[in-house]
């Protein structure tokens, strides 16, 4: 009898059927991502290799994302449990729109760096680990998006940690060791929080799997400390995410790698705390986020306050796109404070507008640094006779950045402020649209000083000071690799911009599984497969 | 026990927090590797402690016997303390070769990244 007992218990307690094959998609951008890494690890000695492996794995890893993206928008949250322990028991992966969405423009944005690296970055930065921290790194922001267990979250979060040092100090030299401490030590310190954030919200609901956590949570008594624990994320993935007054690491940082490591940086790793926050908050801890979306909300506007008046400040453009970035977040942080699902929608728009607009600026800008040899705004000049095309690219840009239409950045900047007037936050639709304002001056001016005038500062006409390095001097390889990654970008900012009907279905779909979590809570723990 | 314990987390963090903010690098790794070790008891601890009863299903039960300690926060602490090891000696070598290079393992003067003399931005277009 007792036997009998046990085959019915584990008949419940575990999955017996086997996997659908669309199922194993959900996991697909991991195995990817890994098997890349490590074939790239294996021929460190062979770096002529690494490239076109890299290019192989990345390009497929676009292809799954764009499957999982189809399938996830088809049929609902995926779940796919490791160890075929049935969740809450087994570490589930399971993904919504909004997991999938950011997975799949993390990738393009990846292709786009791996392609960029081949020629950007020289057999040096090969032998000292681009390509396989490259692969790691998106197999822990993939991990992370896709991951449906909070303590897994944490494993990822330190998985693509380490690959961006790894990244962040290649070259090893005197400015990237000073860079790579502040945001070694600060990003330490965030991810040691978050685990804290855990450890407590386990002690008081014993769950990790992430939509027993929504169930239970609803059920706790009155008293529960969640506000200390919503507190807590908000302070560990705010720090991640650069949310003022935590986000001192970024500037610190960002400008002293190389451009292309700068450039994915910029796209995904903020990102990541975002989707962290919006996991947690939004979808975890409701009535934590609606108790503070006051605090919030002030976050988000100083964040995008000081972010831009920062840009404003900088001479290097590089440092200048950094605090960009972090103006950005501002933006986003909104959002989640005002909470509604068409605000979370525009939160979760402006995360992928930013992925993409964020890294094309840096790629654009390491053209400008190659060209102009520097990246020093009152050193350059006149790089609009050397090439009208990348003037023309970077003003598209700058446009995106700060929201004009008809750019990507145009409609999640329309949704925020729509929100903020419907719920009367009339401050943070102010402070919106002149950080908008402000962002126009900052990009304005790198434009006109770097690519309009005629030349650098008090330089005479036709000097050798202001003489624009070209292209094919500075390069060995194909001038195509630097390119079509720009090119890619560009088009998509535009089409984005152009037709965004699509991308509306998908964020709103995303907020949709944000806010009211139980599609995604029926899946995971009712759905038997 | 679980009060005892309560109070040595308390100090770790506070100790930690203390260390973490001074400004020389090699109290500030001090201070991080006792975060680390406070956030590892508290997750132990949050899996409630006792000796007394071993985590064992009795044979005509399906769950254990009340009051037993929760083995998942161990297994958590175990995976907690793997990756927050790697990541330290991680940050070991990278503040060493930082000292080597910068010459000093004082944060206010690190500025290699961030010169403290940075020039004016241009006022007008």
């Amino acid at each position: 009898m007792a036997g009998e007992n046990t085959a019915l218990a584990i008949g419940k307690a575990m999955v017996t059927a086997p996997v659908p094959a669309a199922d194993w998609l959900v996991i697909a951008p991991l195995i990817v991502t890994m098997m890349g890494g490590a074939l790239c690890v294996m021929t460190r000695k062979r770096t002529e290799y690494q490239p076109q492996i890299a290019f192989v794995f990345l390009t497929a890893l676009v292809a799954v994302n764009i499957a999982l993206l189809s399938h996830v928008t088809n049929s609902g949250v995926v779940v796919m449990v490791m160890g075929k322990w049935l969740a809450p028991f087994g570490i589930a992966f399971s993904v919504d729109t909004t997991s999938a969405i950011l997975s799949l423009v993390a990738s393009i944005v990846a292709w786009c760096v791996g392609l960029y690296g081949i020629v950007d970055v020289n057999n040096t930065g090969r032998r000292y680990g681009f390509y396989p921290f490259l692969l790691l790194l998106m197999t822990g922001v993939c991990g992370s998006f896709l991951t449906g267990d909070i303590f897994n979250l944490y494993v990822w979060f330190e998985v693509l940690l380490i690959s961006s040092f790894g990244l962040l100090i290649l070259g090893n030299e005197k400015i990237q060791l000073d860079g790579a401490l502040k945001y070694a030590i600060l990003n330490f310190t965030a991810t040691t929080l978050f685990l804290i954030a855990t450890g407590l919200l386990y002690g008081l609901i014993g769950t990790l799997n992430m939509a027993d956590i929504a169930v239970k949570v609803k059920t706790l008594p009155d008293g529960a400390p969640l506000g200390a624990i919503t507190a807590l994320y908000l302070l560990a993935f705010g720090m991640k995410a650069a949310a003022f007054p935590v986000n001192f690491w970024l500037p610190a940082s960002y400008h002293t790698p190389r451009i292309v490591v700068s450039a994915v940086f910029a796209g995904l790793l903020t990102k990541v705390g975002v989707y962290a926050l919006l996991r947690t908050l939004v979808m975890l801890l409701p009535e934590g986020r609606s108790a503070m979306a006051e605090i919030i909300a002030i976050i988000a506007v100083v964040t995008m306050l000081t972010g831009v008046m920062g840009a404003l400040a900088q001479t290097d453009i590089r440092k200048a796109l950094g605090y960009l970035v972090i103006s950005g977040i501002g933006s986003m942080l909104a959002g989640m404070a005002i909470g509604t699902g068409s605000a979370v929608a525009g939160t979760l728009f402006y995360a992928v507008h930013s992925i993409i607009v964020m890294t094309a600026l840096y790629l654009v800008t390491g053209l400008i640094g190659r060209m102009g040899g520097s990246f020093d705004i009152r050193e350059l000049g006149g790089l609009y006779k050397g090439s009208p095309v990348l003037a023309g690219l970077f003003l598209v840009l700058c446009f995106a950045v700060s929201g004009l239409p008809p750019f990507s950045g145009f409609w999640p900047k329309v949704i925020l402020v729509e929100s903020s007037l419907k719920e009367s936050y009339y401050w943070v639709a102010v402070a919106i649209l002149l950080t908008g304002f402000l962002t126009t001056l900052s990009v304005g001016r790198i434009w006109i000083y770097a690519f309009w005038r005629g030349g650098p500062e008090s330089a005479p006409d036709n000097s050798e000071e202001g003489k624009i390095i070209p292209l094919s001097e500075s390069l060995t390889g194909s001038q195509a690799a630097l390119w079509i990654p720009i090119a890619l970008l560009v088009s998509l900012v535009v089409v984005i911009g152009v037709a965004p009907e699509a991308m509306f279905r998908i964020v709103g779909q995303g907020a949709v599984g944000l806010i009211d979590p139980s599609a995604y809570i029926s899946q995971v723990l009712g759905g038997a497969k | 026990m679980e009060v005892g314990l309560s109070v040595l987390i308390g100090i770790f963090f506070a100790a930690s927090i203390y260390l973490i903010l001074s400004k020389q690098i090699i109290r500030i790794l001090l201070g991080i590797a006792i975060i680390g070790n406070a956030v590892n008891l508290l997750i132990f601890t949050s899996g409630r402690l006792s000796r007394e009863i071993p985590p064992i299903i009795p044979l005509d039960q399906d769950v254990p016997a009340l009051g037993s300690a929760n083995p998942l926060p161990q297994a958590l602490v175990l995976t907690a303390i793997v990756i927050s090891f790697s990541l330290f000696a991680f940050l070991l070598v990278l503040a060493f070769r930082a000292y080597q290079e910068l010459g000093t393992d004082n944060v206010d003067e690190m500025r290699v990244a961030e010169p403290a003399d940075q020039p004016k931005p241009p006022m007008g277009y």
